[in-house]
Parts: C-alpha cells; structure tokens; sequence
C-alpha cells in the first residue's frame, strides 16, 4: 500500500476520533513545544547579547585596556582581587606610549566614569554617568547624535567645559526644549549642553539614555579619575581579523613598557566583547546541555501514551483488521497502516508543538526586549523527532495487529 | 482438468482444545468446477465453518491438500495466502464486515488497495462492481445510511472487484428478512449466469435450493453431495 494512501487513512481515522486523538498527542506536543520556545529564545537572546549587549557596550571592533576585567563571569576569589587591586593604573604616560607605537591602524580614546548628580536651575538628576573620553569615543559606540554636534577634537584637547547628554536626561532637565546651547551643572560648575543622542532604549531594563560625556580633560575629570591615570584605554580596529592585531600589539608593547619578565602574568586586562559574552555563553550551554534531557523525557512520555493509544485502537478494531486481512492484506501492510497511523498523530502533535513554541518565542519576544529567532533546524528536529517517536510508539502494537489470526479477529465484535 | 476450480483432497483440520484434540474435518475429498454453484449445507459442528475457512485461505489444514486454481495453496505462507485472498477468493459475510466510516465505494476499493492498483483506476472498477450489483447511484454513502440488503450488495460488489475465481459466501442472508434474502439470491443467480464460480455456506434449506449442487456435510466429512439437472437452478 502506499504511504499516500496510508496517511490519508490515518488523517481519516484521527479526524474520526478527535478528542482521543488530541489527548495522545498532548506529550509530543508539549515536548516539542518545549524545544521550540527554548531554542527560540535562548537564540533570541544570543542574537540580543552579540548584537545589542556587547557591541554597544564594549563598541564594534573595540577593546578597552584595564587595569582588570570590568566585565566578570562567576566568582572572583579574594585572591585574585587582592591581586587586582595591586597592579598600577592605566597612565596617561602608557596611553602615550602605546599610541606612538602601534602600527597597524587604531583609534584611541581614554576613558573615565563615575555617576555623578547633574542640575540644572535647582532640578537635580541622581546617578547619571558622567564619562569623560577623547573625541574619537563618538565613532567608537557609533552614538548617533540627534541634536546639535559631538565635542571636537580642539575642545577635547583644551578641555572645554562642553557635554554631549542622552535622551532621557535630556528630557528629565530640559523637558520640552531644546538643551543645545543651554548649561547644565556637574560638580558645581557649568557645562554647555552641544549635542543630544538618539534615544538608545533599555539594556535589560536599564535605560542607555542617562549619560553625559564631556571632553576627558574637562574639569570634572577631577571627579572622575584619579591624577594622571584612566579606567580604560579604549582602542578600536577597522574589523574583526584587526582588532586581534591590534591586542597582540597592545599587549607586547604594555608588558615591555612594564618591563614584564617573560614568566610573569599581565598586570593588565584587554577586554572585547567576546570577553563580555563568555559568562552568557555559559549559561547558554547549560540551557542547551540541558534540553535534550527534558525534551526527551516529555517525548518518551508521549510515545508510550500513543503506544497506549495504538494498543487500544488495535483492540478496538480486531474486526476491521481481519475484514482487511480477509481482503488480502498482508502482514506488513497491517503493520504499515498503523505505525503510519502512529506516527501521523505524532507528527500532528509535533506540528501543533511548533506552532505553540513558536507562539511562546514571539510572546517573550513581545514582553521582554529579547528578539525571537525561531531556528529552522530546531523545526526539522521537531518533525523528525515526532515522526520518529510515532514510528517507536507505533511499532509494537503495529506487530500485534499484524498477528491477529482473521478468523478470530472476523468473529470479534 | 483446466476446468477444476477447487480441487480438495483427504483435507484434515484438527485443533488442540487443551488436552483434548477436536478433529474438525477428517479427511473431506471435494472438487469444483468453473461456473459451479455449490452450497455446503450441515447441522452445527459438522466442519462446514472449517471447511470454508479452509477454502477461503484463512486458515491452513493439518493434512490432506487443496489446490485452488492450479495453486497448492494447502502449504502457503500466510503473506502467500494473503495475496491469494486478495486475487482469487470474494468473501461475503453473514454481518457484511463493511468498514463503518468508508463510503460503498472505499469499501469495495478496498481488496484493490491491497492489490496495489492506482486510485483512478480503483475508483473506476469499484463504482463498476457498485453498477453490477445495481448500487451505482449509492457510490458515497456510508453503510449505516444503507438498508441490509444494499449493504450486503455492497459486500458483494467488493467480493467481486478483484473478479475472483470463487465467489464465497458464509451464511450471506443470515442477517436477512425473506424478501432481501431473496433479492440478495437472485444477484447471486445472475453472478452465475454470467459465469461466476459461487460457493455459499448455509444452513437453510431453502437458501440452499438455489444452488445446482448441494454438499451435505456431518461429523467432519462429506455425508452426500447431490447435483439437480442442469437448467433446473434458474
């Protein structure tokens, strides 16, 4: 008999029995559902993590000199911190030094922070990041400016009392105007506001938007770093391939410049978006470890309710299975009819699954800022997968029906 | 000899009931010919239920041999059987043995399904088999939308289909009021005018009378088998 034929026998004898039916696919539903929406979302979040998280706050291509990771995964022992808290300050000196002798092309900007309160006419803004960084930070976080300009290169190097401000402080001091050209008070002293970024949104749930970035030899750098020193050297490279150059470069000439035997460790930190990422990545391999198992366990549940199922239809239909044998069905043609019946529900079960997974993926996709990639493999996996169960589960009660005796079975009622 | 349909000899089926062995047939010698019209009659126990699952291919004796249409079907396999149900044997039941949820015409398609011919053509043969029988205006309903008699019409269509070499029917108006039972025989008779082989179980006499042979059957083995004056059976 063909599969065709097979199929459209199975449909008929499922749509025959629809509420039966539903409830011996519910477990492949549930476990394929389950892989979707974990693989959707888990996907949707590495998306979210590479593309928003590390990019926008290491910068493309870019890595940062430190005086010790600022991004940490896990635990950091009391020791290492010990150690940390020991090693010397990123200096102006060293930020000079590497400038003057990395060949391949780079850009550099030094780099403090500290959040700092921001007035303006008595209205007060808590916990804003005061940075201060050198003209070349624009191009690093690709900030795209949505008023006035970015602080010039000549601003920078005088200091100037300038600030470029985010969105939502912007809103939060001067709201429904237009902050260029107007003051704004950091440390006491007065800025002149020159250019607003575009709104950036959240980073899980924390809003980009509430910065202030002034030229790093501006007066409030007092404030903000120590004399002399930077919390970063950020560096950016033209790609990728580059950017692996460039830290080559950066870490040979910082371990000379620190006169670092070849034995001891780096008293530095470069830190890339990678870096940022290998605590998610982490996570992500767990969550991934772990779904086979739970995948597994709700199909294997699934396939024996379905063997259930099948065990019973098999008993349910004796008659039938002996008219068709008496017909001139074979064996194997028994046994074909209802591992395809089997496993048409399964595949069923796992089409509905997809539907609802991917249903559950764009629902977390709408409620949290993570977007939703559904994989296309994690689809094939589903169907394979419950075709595969179907066919498992169907086996043996397929084997049973094939047996039956048509005489016995012509006389069951 | 081309002209042997069935050709049974010493056939023997016994079957074990715990410690005790029940011999069913012990040792039937029987031999139809191409257009016969036979009726196996005898009282309950008699074999006659044996003897046509045996003819059927259902089942495989103990001893003895069968040769249906040149074939010693007596040592098949049961997928051998199987195909050998489907190609040379029409099965008519006492209760139909129609399948509910299937239209008239699924249910007569279906020996053709197994033996492998395209839907188009199935579709064909069956409403076909449905216009001999005088069913072709009720092609799409189901069973349970059809009287008795049109129901076992419709198990005679599917009988036919495969245009087997013996038509066997257990008890075909068992389950039958007198004037379906006898509109149900004159199908049968005009089956056999137009030269098909009928084998019909049954224990009625007057079902029996429309045969042209009648082989009686008592305690396992051929008590009488009379044969009426040919043209007597219209």
């Amino acid at each position: 008999m063909p599969l065709f034929e097979a199929v459209r026998m199975a449909i008929g004898m499922l749509r025959a029995q629809k509420l039966k039916s539903f409830f011996s696919l519910i477990g492949v539903l549930i476990g394929v559902t389950f892989l979707i929406a974990v693989v959707s979302i888990v996907q949707g979040m590495n998306v979210y993590m590479e593309d928003e998280f590390a990019n926008r706050l290491v910068g493309l291509n870019t890595f940062q000199l430190r005086r010790f990771p600022g991004i940490n995964t896990g635990n950091v022992s009391d020791e290492t911190w010990r150690d940390w808290m020991r090693r010397p300050r990123i200096t102006y000196a060293e930020a000079d030094y590497l400038e003057a002798r990395v060949r391949t092309p780079a850009v550099f900007s030094r780099y403090c922070s500290e959040r700092l309160p921001v007035s303006r006419n008595g209205k007060t803004a808590k916990d804003i990041e005061v940075m201060g960084a050198d003209a070349t930070y624009f191009g690093m976080k690709s900030y795209d400016i949505a008023a006035g300009r970015p602080f010039s290169p000549q601003e920078a190097r005088v200091g100037s009392a300038v600030v470029v401000i985010g969105d939502l402080l912007a809103e939060k001091l001067f709201p429904g105007a237009d902050p260029v050209g107007k003051d704004l008070m950091i440390g006491g002293l007065p800025y002149r506001v020159i250019g607003v970024v575009a709104k950036q949104g959240t980073l899980f749930t924390i809003s980009m938007d509430k910065f202030v970035v002034t030229p790093f030899d501006a007066p409030v750098r007092r404030q903000i770093c120590l004399w002399n020193t930077m919390d970063e050297l950020h560096i950016q490279a033209a790609n990728p391939a580059v950017m692996l150059t460039v830290m080559d470069e950066v870490e040979s000439i910082m371990r000379v410049r620190r006169q670092l035997k070849p034995t001891q460790e780096n008293n530095f930190a470069l830190q890339t978006a990678e870096g940022a990422l290998a605590g998610w990545r982490k996570i992500s391999t767990i969550l991934f470890a772990a779904l086979p198992g739970l995948v597994a366990i709700s199909l294997v549940v699934g396939g024996i309710v379905i063997m259930n199922i099948m065990l019973m239809a098999v008993s349910e239909r004796t008659r039938e299975i002996g008219i068709r044998k008496a017909l001139g069905a074979r064996r194997r043609d028994i046994m074909a009819q209802f591992v395809v019946e089997a496993a048409t529900l399964s595949t069923i079960g796992a089409i509905f699954g997809i539907g609802l997974g991917i249903g559950l993926a764009y629902t977390v996709k709408a409620l949290t800022p993570f977007p939703a990639a559904v994989a296309p493999w994690s689809v094939g996996v589903a169907v394979g997968l419950g075709v595969a169960v179907g066919m498992a589960a169907g086996i043996y009660p397929a084997s049973r029906a094939s047996k039956l005796d048509p005489i016995v079975a012509l006389r069951s009622e | 000899m081309s002209d042997l349909v069935i050709q049974i000899r010493d056939l023997r089926r016994s079957y074990d009931m715990g410690s005790e062995t029940v011999h069913a047939l012990r040792g039937v010698d029987l031999e139809i010919r191409r257009n016969e019209y036979v009726a196996i009659m005898g009282p309950s126990g008699s074999g006659k239920s044996t003897l046509m699952n045996l003819i059927g291919c259902l089942d495989t004796p103990n001893g003895g041999e069968y040769w249906l249409n040149g074939q010693e079907v007596s040592r098949m396999s049961d997928d051998a059987l199987a195909r050998v149900r489907n190609k040379e044997i029409g099965f008519v039941f006492q209760t139909f043995n129609l399948l509910p949820r299937a239209s008239a015409l699924q249910n007569v398609e279906l020996p053709l399904v197994y033996a492998g011919v395209s839907s188009r053509e199935r579709r064909a043969m069956a409403a076909d088999a449905l216009g001999r029988v005088g069913l072709a205006d009720r092609k799409d309903h189901k069973p349970n939308e059809l009287s008795g008699g049109q129901r076992q019409r419709v198990a005679i269509a599917r009988a036919l289909v495969n245009r087997p070499s013996i038509l066997l029917a257990d008890e075909p108006t068992g389950n039958l009021d007198s004037v379906t039972s006898e509109e149900i025989m004159r199908v049968f008779g005009a089956l056999h005018a137009q030269g098909q082989t009928v084998i019909m179980v049954t224990h009625e006499a007057e079902i029996a009378a429309h045969a042209a042979r009648v082989v009686l059957l008592r305690d396992g083995g051929v008590e009488s088998d009379t044969r009426r004056a040919q043209g007597a059976a219209a």
